[in-house]
């Protein structure tokens, strides 16, 4: 599988040129992508200082995936996830300060603090939500699709979930009932290799994961995760269609995550080893995309400087934001069981 | 009032709250062209048409799981389980979705899903298909539980539960599709938690809702031959259960059974039986006797079936137990 990743050619003309990609939102993404990474890292720290509990799955290193995805969306498409939701929930333009609160398990989190690291919510940017058992949030998505097409509305519906996920029934069951259907769903497996400590090769009998939709004789693909763009570029046509024919696509991102499973779990160990790590660290979709922007003059190194800088600022906020929140008062236990 | 089959009731129920309210649909198997492996949703394909009544594959995870989402963004989703014990598989859904969207979202997202279907033995139908599964679903906070035991509660319960901004289980049982009850001509509901005394009663109070309160009434005319009056209540909602209505009767009446179809490790009929201890202990002249399914999946065979269920004889024991009378 290692062979499928396409390298970034520096071709003459951009390779947005078919896109309708404004630099502005270019520059946005990869300001996006830079974004959440830092957030991650910072994460990362204050997990270590013992601010963030439970468990908590970074994104590093598949950054080009969520972003290049949801940039292709409209705001009144739905988004769902998986616990590895952080870096989602930021491309889907929720509020840094809200999501480290969230993490930091305060009151002026996305979800209040009752969520988590895997629960983040908003209501407001249709994020509808990280759940933790794996696989068990597909099926909602064809639900919000379903929704969009009872109603007549042309929102579409993106749903992320990692490779082992698509081991689990219920997500056999909604690919059925979505191509059964019709529905306006796309379903983005973000194959990183591993689930947990379990390589795909020892836990699928397919290795080529988008290939299980071809039972439901769905729209399928796998796309080079680690390149933004092409992200893009497909998540743009499978939403152009889901819009157009109300029909689903199964999209394979293939790629990799830099850090260990969670923050429990070291970066490599009994599963994979540094030199693996290593290597699939030159496919790093950030110092790739900034090369073709600043080689096509998009970016500047001097606008990335700039860049880091307020990144790093939003980051430092939002930690500040998070510790000087209030946690959820005592009474807040038992509101919104039921309604 | 007119006397209608509790399938009728049900129907009447789904077809009135889809009348009033656009985003209310049906699904499941074999809810449509087939009008219903039970035949509750008789006639409701040819009335509301394909896009609102919905014949689903076998795949009760897919569906329960599509009608979360779909009830996350406004639509009233009717799931119907052919029979719980397939509702079982939906249990991921029910469990970890359903039950947890609004409390983990900080009350950003509600799911107002109705899923319901058969619960318990019907006859002869073996250890995979006659299951109760109330006591599994009540543990889970953020549900709402119903079992209904007669046509009018049937149809004012589903209408409320329809209505219900949570996801609300909703069980009927296959025996009860065709008894018949009187059921109001004017529009009604009946509003989720509230219990109804279904025979009054000075002796004892019998807890028992669903196929069991049917056996409760038999055994009460029984115990009447014998002099014994017994109050029989029936909480119609299983949660939130009506315990007050549980005590005040049992206040008067000074003794308490719970007679309940399912198995008798960690019950409902427990939980009643724990709120009366801690509640109205002082009032309690003798322990509280519980009348349950036997403590085995269900046999095949018939003779061992109906040993396995609660019957009227097992329930007037257990009434002349409490009251020292035996
Ligand atoms: C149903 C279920 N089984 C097991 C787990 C524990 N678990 C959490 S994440 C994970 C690995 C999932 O891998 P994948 O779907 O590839 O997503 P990734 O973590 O790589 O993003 C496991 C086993 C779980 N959360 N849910
Ligand atoms: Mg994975």
């Amino acid at each position: 599988m290692a062979e499928t990743r396409t390298v970034v050619k520096q071709a003459k003309k951009p390779r947005w040129a078919n896109l309708d990609l404004s630099n502005a939102k270019l520059i946005d993404m990869y300001r996006q992508m830079l974004l959440i990474r830092r957030f991650e890292e910072r994460a990362a720290q204050e997990y270590g200082k013992s601010k963030i509990g439970g468990f908590c799955h970074l994104y590093i290193g598949q950054e080009a995936v969520g972003v290049g995805a949801i940039a292709a969306l409209r705001k009144d498409d739905y988004i769902f996830s998986s616990y590895r939701d952080h870096g989602h929930a930021l491309a889907a333009g929720m509020d840094p300060n809200g999501i480290m609160a969230e993490l930091f398990g305060k009151f002026t989190g996305c979800s209040k603090g009752m969520g988590g690291s895997m629960h983040m919510f908003d209501a407001s940017k249709n994020f509808m939500g990280g759940y933790g058992i794996v696989g068990g949030h597909v099926p909602l998505a064809s639900g919000t699709a379903f929704a969009s097409k009872y109603t007549g509305k042309d929102s579409v519906t993106i749903c992320f979930f990692g490779e082992a996920a698509a081991n689990q029934g219920v997500f056999h069951e909604t690919l059925n009932l979505a191509a059964l259907w019709k529905l306006p769903v796309i379903f983005i497996c973000e194959n990183n290799r591993y689930g947990m400590g379990t390589a795909v090769e020892r836990a699928s009998a397919v290795w080529d994961i988008y290939q299980k939709a071809s039972a439901y004789d769905m729209d399928r693909l796998a796309v080079d995760g680690m390149d933004v763009l092409e992200m893009y570029r497909v998540i743009k046509r499978a939403a152009d269609r889901a819009r157009k024919n109300s029909s689903p696509t199964m999209i394979e991102a293939r790629t990799y995550r830099f850090r260990g499973h969670s923050m429990s779990d070291p970066i490599h160990g009994h599963y994979r080893t540094k030199e693996e790590v290593e290597e699939q660290k030159k496919s790093d979709p950030i110092p790739g995309f900034a090369a073709e922007l600043l080689a096509a003059g998009v970016l500047t190194q001097a606008m990335i400087d700039q860049m880091e800088l307020e990144i790093k600022n939003i980051v430092n906020e939002a930690v500040d934001f998070a510790d000087h929140s209030p946690e959820p008062p005592a009474e807040f236990l038992f509101e919104n069981v039921y309604v | 009032m007119a006397i209608i089959q509790f399938r009728e009731a049900l129907n009447q129920a789904m077809c009135e709250e889809m009348d009033r309210d656009p985003n209310v649909f049906l699904m499941g198997e074999e809810v449509a062209q087939y009008q219903g492996a039970y035949k509750v949703s008789q006639g409701m394909l040819q009335r509301f048409g394909e896009k609102r009544v919905i014949d689903t594959p076998i795949t009760e995870a897919g569906f329960a799981g599509l009608g979360i989402g779909a009830a996350m963004v406004g639509l009233r989703p009717i799931i119907e389980m052919m029979t719980w014990n397939f509702g079982i598989l939906a249990f991921d859904q029910i469990f970890n979705n359903a039950a947890k969207i609004r409390y983990m979202s900080g009350g950003q997202f509600k799911v107002p899903m109705v899923v319901r279907g058969p619960s318990g033995a019907a006859h002869a139908l073996g250890a995979q298909h006659s299951q109760s599964i109330e006591s599994m679903v009540a543990h889970v906070p953020g549900l709402i539980v119903i079992a209904p035991s007669t046509p009018a509660d049937g149809k004012g319960l589903l209408k409320s539960a329809i209505r219900d901004d949570n996801t609300v289980i909703f069980m009927e049982s296959e025996m009860m599709y065709g008894q018949k009850g009187e059921v109001p001509e004017e529009e009604y509901v009946i509003p989720i938690g509230v219990g109804d005394i279904k025979r009054i009663g000075k002796d004892v109070t019998i807890v028992a809702w669903s196929k069991m309160l049917h056996v409760v009434l038999t055994a009460a005319d029984e115990l009447m031959k014998e002099g014994i009056e017994a109050e029989v209540i029936d909480p119609r909602t299983i949660r939130p259960l009506d315990e007050g209505l549980i005590l005040s009767s049992v206040k008067k009446t000074n003794h308490c059974v719970v007679v309940e179809e399912a198995w008798p490790f960690a019950s409902v009929g427990k939980e009643v039986a724990h709120r009366v201890y801690s509640k109205a202990f002082d009032y309690l002249d003798a322990p509280i006797e519980h009348v349950n399914g036997e403590d085995v999946p269900m046999p095949y065979a018939t003779n061992l079936e109906k040993l396995m269920l609660p019957n009227v004889s097992k329930v007037v024991a257990a009434v002349k137990k409490s009251l020292n009378r035996l």
